[in-house]
């Protein structure tokens, strides 16, 4: 291309024989994309906000969705994203690392502090297929109404019960899954006076026991959350779990396979050759976005 | 790769790693008091404000605070040149507060017509 050739004759400074802003073609380019980027998840997390009010009755309270702890049992709100978040960060300190490393022409820095950049994206892959896993098993169970509504089975002061409590009476093993029919459920439910239907929302309201009673009869169960049903509550809030940290978690796995090139060329020495690391700048650039990107996430899924 | 040959014009970081490190123990810190807040959800903040519970604005403002660090400091965009900095940081200066403003002011109003 006629303009590539003009570029290669001015010793790549750009066609007009200088660098815009001192920055170079490539960064400036990645800075773009990511503001272009950041339109993208705008618009997912605005789209949220606005049917979370709008469904501020149905939409479910994150401590309740998101209470496991690998090998630990008991309920551990946030505790496991907070430990997704701290991973996010230190990979995006281990990748300023790297950068730094870069500048001093250290290439052993670089392919140290890259390397564990590397490791801790996989880390942080591996937490969200298994958060991803424990979302769509399910956790406590719920009932589904003939109106297609969603809601938690509670005892009278609306503290939610687990299927497990009430068909086998005492908690089950946190973690592990059990399934219930919903013939199973609605016996148990006949039998247990104390057992009530309660709102999946913050505010929490209870049913009548008789008015419970009443809708039980043609109610069913609803275990796990697909796109389509979602036993935490609304089912927008599946859906929008499912797309925000699954585009997220796409844009952490391009960030890794970037990082594993850049580490391979680092390897080979290409960098080296080249009289400069920039493209490991460049190829930060990206992953910090993606930092930048779960801060804006756990706020607005697991903390707001 | 031609464009990619010539590096970026550079600007001084301070010496060292120190200020990685300090950044790190600030979102470190901000994140801790995050979740400790989310966990307790003390009941003083849950009054309302602006749209929402004051908690809410807490953790917006907490989180703000943290992207500032993450694009100034880890971005380096602190230390690119001014007009460069702005031509990134003022499309999310306007955008950011304008999305802020249009979710607390207009979500209220799409509960009441279900």
């Amino acid at each position: 291309m006629a303009n590539e050739a003009t570029v290669d004759q001015q010793g790549s400074l750009w066609g007009g024989k200088r660098q815009p802003f001192g920055v170079s073609y490539g960064k400036m380019m990645m800075w773009f994309f990511l503001l272009s980027d950041a339109l993208s998840f705008s618009g997912f997390l605005t789209a949220m906000g606005l049917y979370r009010f709008k469904y501020e009755d149905t939409w479910p309270v994150a401590e309740n969705v998101f209470t496991h702890f690998p090998f630990l049992h008991g309920d551990w709100p946030l505790l496991f994203v907070a430990l997704m978040t701290f991973i996010l960060i230190l990979s995006s300190v281990t990748m300023v690392m790297a950068v730094n490393a870069g500048h001093h022409m250290n290439r052993k820095g670089v392919i140290f502090w890259l390397g564990l950049t590397i490791i801790g994206g996989f880390f942080f892959l591996g937490s969200q297929a298994w958060e991803w896993y424990h979302f769509i098993t399910g956790d406590k169970g719920a009932i589904q109404l003939e109106s297609n509504e969603v809601m938690y089975l509670s005892d009278m002061d609306g503290k939610i019960v687990t299927l497990h409590e009430l068909v086998e009476g005492k908690p089950g093993v946190h973690g592990e899954h059990y399934h219930f029919s919903t013939e199973e459920v609605r016996t148990a439910f006949k039998n247990n006076q104390d057992i009530t239907l309660r709102n999946p929302g913050k505010t929490a309201e209870t049913k009548e026991r008789a008015e419970a009673l009443a809708l039980m009869a043609k109610a069913e169960v609803l275990q796990g959350a697909r796109l389509k049903e979602n036993e935490y509550g609304n089912v927008l809030f599946a859906d929008f779990f499912f797309f925000v940290t699954g585009f997220h978690g796409t844009h952490v796995f391009s960030g890794v396979i970037l990082n594993i090139i850049v580490f391979i060329n680092v390897i080979m020495g290409t960098y080296e050759k080249r009289g400069h690391y920039e493209m490991i700048e460049k190829v930060g650039l990206y992953w910090h976005f993606v930092d930048l990107v779960w801060v804006f996430v756990f706020t607005f899924f697991y903390l707001v | 790769m031609s464009d990619s040959n010539l590096p970026s014009e550079h600007h001084e970081s301070p010496e060292g790693t120190w200020w990685i490190w300090k950044v790190f123990i600030i979102l470190l810190v901000v994140t801790t008091v995050e979740v400790v807040l989310g966990i307790i959800k003390p009941e003083a903040l849950m009054a309302q404000a602006l749209g929402t519970s004051i908690l809410n604005i807490i953790f917006i403002v907490l989180t703000l605070f943290k992207a500032y660090y993450i694009v100034a400091e880890f971005m380096h965009l602190k230390f690119e040149r001014k007009n460069f900095m702005w031509t990134i940081g003022l499309p999310m200066l306007i955008l950011i507060p304008y999305l802020t403003f249009i979710i607390l002011a207009e979500g209220g109003y799409m509960n009441q017509f279900q």
